[in-house]
């Protein structure tokens, strides 16, 4: 059986803006992935919490309150920590450009701005997951 | 440091990755099985059903919550339906277990259900066997939204809560069989909302009729999961169901029957895997659909002489 992707889609704060999220989610869900959404308001623990009991591939992390270079950094601290640092974690929101550079640097593997379209989300996930396939002894 | 090494070492990513395994069917997934079955065998396991958006996730919630209250090792795990179509899955569960301890290392796991078509995913139980071994004494399993008819969850679990709400129906819908035998408890959910005591009126008549009578009288319960109404009965229901299949030796029967289910499935499984890597390949069952188009065979024939292939290999 061919592994499943697994993405974690959450929404950090206090940012009650969850349609661009859900579009993404549905975007990923039909292309044949598993789409596990945490819902509004979540802490970075609990988005951690979730994406490593969900054991996913992949943390989409939809901000648009503008309080991006503090909470993904927290997520990528807190991912490291625990143990999920391989997972990889990518954004979407409204990011200026000059903040880009530095969440990259900073971790997070790739930022969808607004005008992203899903088809290149989609196809971001497939290649970046399949680049990291790793290499581990169940035994 | 192989995955079960780390597993047993307490680590929650190895059990997660695990999991994930087990679901795959990784080369080596059913060695691992085996070893942590022999490790586990502690683990109660509570199943939630009902149709979709009766309010199971929040039911799960608040339950999940008490179980850990009560000083319990909790674990979740929820199915959600996969695509048909393209496999594909959005797995929302986990969005209504918001107040659940996390403190308390409570473990969730989402699942697709992966071409199931009975309420849960195939590896659902095996799913269960790896959180038993990894010491969680209480989990709740969450079916997909069911219609009367997805039913393995009285295969995967010890107590059975169906869950519905004041709109499912009247009560000649409580006396039809399917989903409404297997209750050992009902939560009638959402009970703020009119109909709710009709229903609750209705089950309890269904109860009263049933013809195979069992010491355990089912529990109806009128829940309000998201207002926290009444979930504290339920839950007492709950243990008292554990206690009573305890002390009347049924769990053990319970899940003898369980057993011998469990290992007619690997054994039909691992011949339907051998079948069809074998005698079904894509070529072989093409040239015998042609033969039966041609009117030079039947299915009939033809599948009793694959059956005698595979059986006597000539």
């Amino acid at each position: 059986m061919s592994e499943k992707i697994r993405v974690l889609l959450a929404k950090p704060g206090l940012d009650g803006h969850d349609r661009g999220v859900k579009v993404v989610a549905a975007a990923l869900r039909d292309a044949g992935m598993e789409v596990i959404y945490t819902g509004l308001r979540q802490t970075p623990e609990q988005i951690v919490t979730a994406a490593i009991q969900e054991d996913v591939d992949v943390v989409g992390v939809s901000i648009l309150s503008g309080a991006h270079m503090t909470l993904f950094p927290a997520i990528i601290d807190l991912l490291r920590q625990r143990g999920g640092g391989d997972k990889l974690v990518f954004g979407g929101g409204i990011i200026p450009d000059e903040d880009i550079a530095a969440l990259e640097k900073a971790g997070v593997s790739k930022l969808f701005t607004p005008g992203a379209s899903t088809v290149d989300i989609i196809d971001w996930v497939r290649k970046a997951v399949a680049a990291r396939k790793k290499d581990e002894k169940l035994l | 440091m192989s995955l079960y090494t780390e597993f047993l070492d307490g680590s929650v990513v190895a059990l997660s990755r695990i999991i994930s395994h087990i679901e795959n069917r990784r080369e080596g997934y059913q060695e691992v099985l085996s070893r942590l079955y022999r490790s586990g065998g502690r683990m109660y396991r509570i199943g939630v059903t009902g149709p979709p958006g009766a309010g199971k996730s929040s039911l799960v919630n608040r339950l999940a919550g008490l179980a850990a209250e009560a000083g319990h090792r909790v674990a979740v795990i929820c199915v959600d339906p996969s695509s048909p179509f393209t496999g594909g899955a959005l797995l929302g569960d986990r969005l209504r277990m918001q107040d659940i301890p996390l403190d308390k290392g409570v473990f969730i796991r989402s699942m697709g259900s992966r071409g199931s078509t009975g309420g849960l995913a195939a590896a659902t139980s095996n799913v269960a066997v790896a959180l038993d071994a990894f010491g969680f004494d209480t989990l709740f399993i969450e079916t997909v939204g069911v219609g009367q008819m997805e039913l393995d969850i009285i295969d995967a679990c010890d107590t059975v809560v169906v869950t519905l709400v004041p709109e499912s129906g009247d009560a000649i819908q409580a006396l039809k069989a399917g989903l409404m035998e297997i209750a050992d408890i009902f939560a009638v959910n959402k009970a703020d909302r009119a109909g709710a005591e009709q229903m609750v009126y209705d089950l309890q008549s269904a109860m009263e009729m049933k013809a195979i009578h069992s010491e355990w009288i089912v529990p109806i319960v009128a829940t309000q999961a998201t207002g926290n109404v009444n979930l504290d009965e339920l839950y007492r229901h709950i243990v008292g169901h554990k206690a009573f299949l305890e002390n009347t030796g049924l769990l053990a029967r319970k899940r003898t029957e369980q057993l011998k289910k469990k290992v007619e499935q690997v054994l039909v499984k691992s011949i339907q895997r051998d079948i069809d890597r074998t005698l079904l390949n894509g070529a072989a069952l093409d040239e015998i659909a042609l033969r039966i188009m041609r009117g030079e065979d039947d299915p009939y024939s033809a599948g009793q002489a694959l059956f005698q292939r595979y059986k006597f290999g000539s």
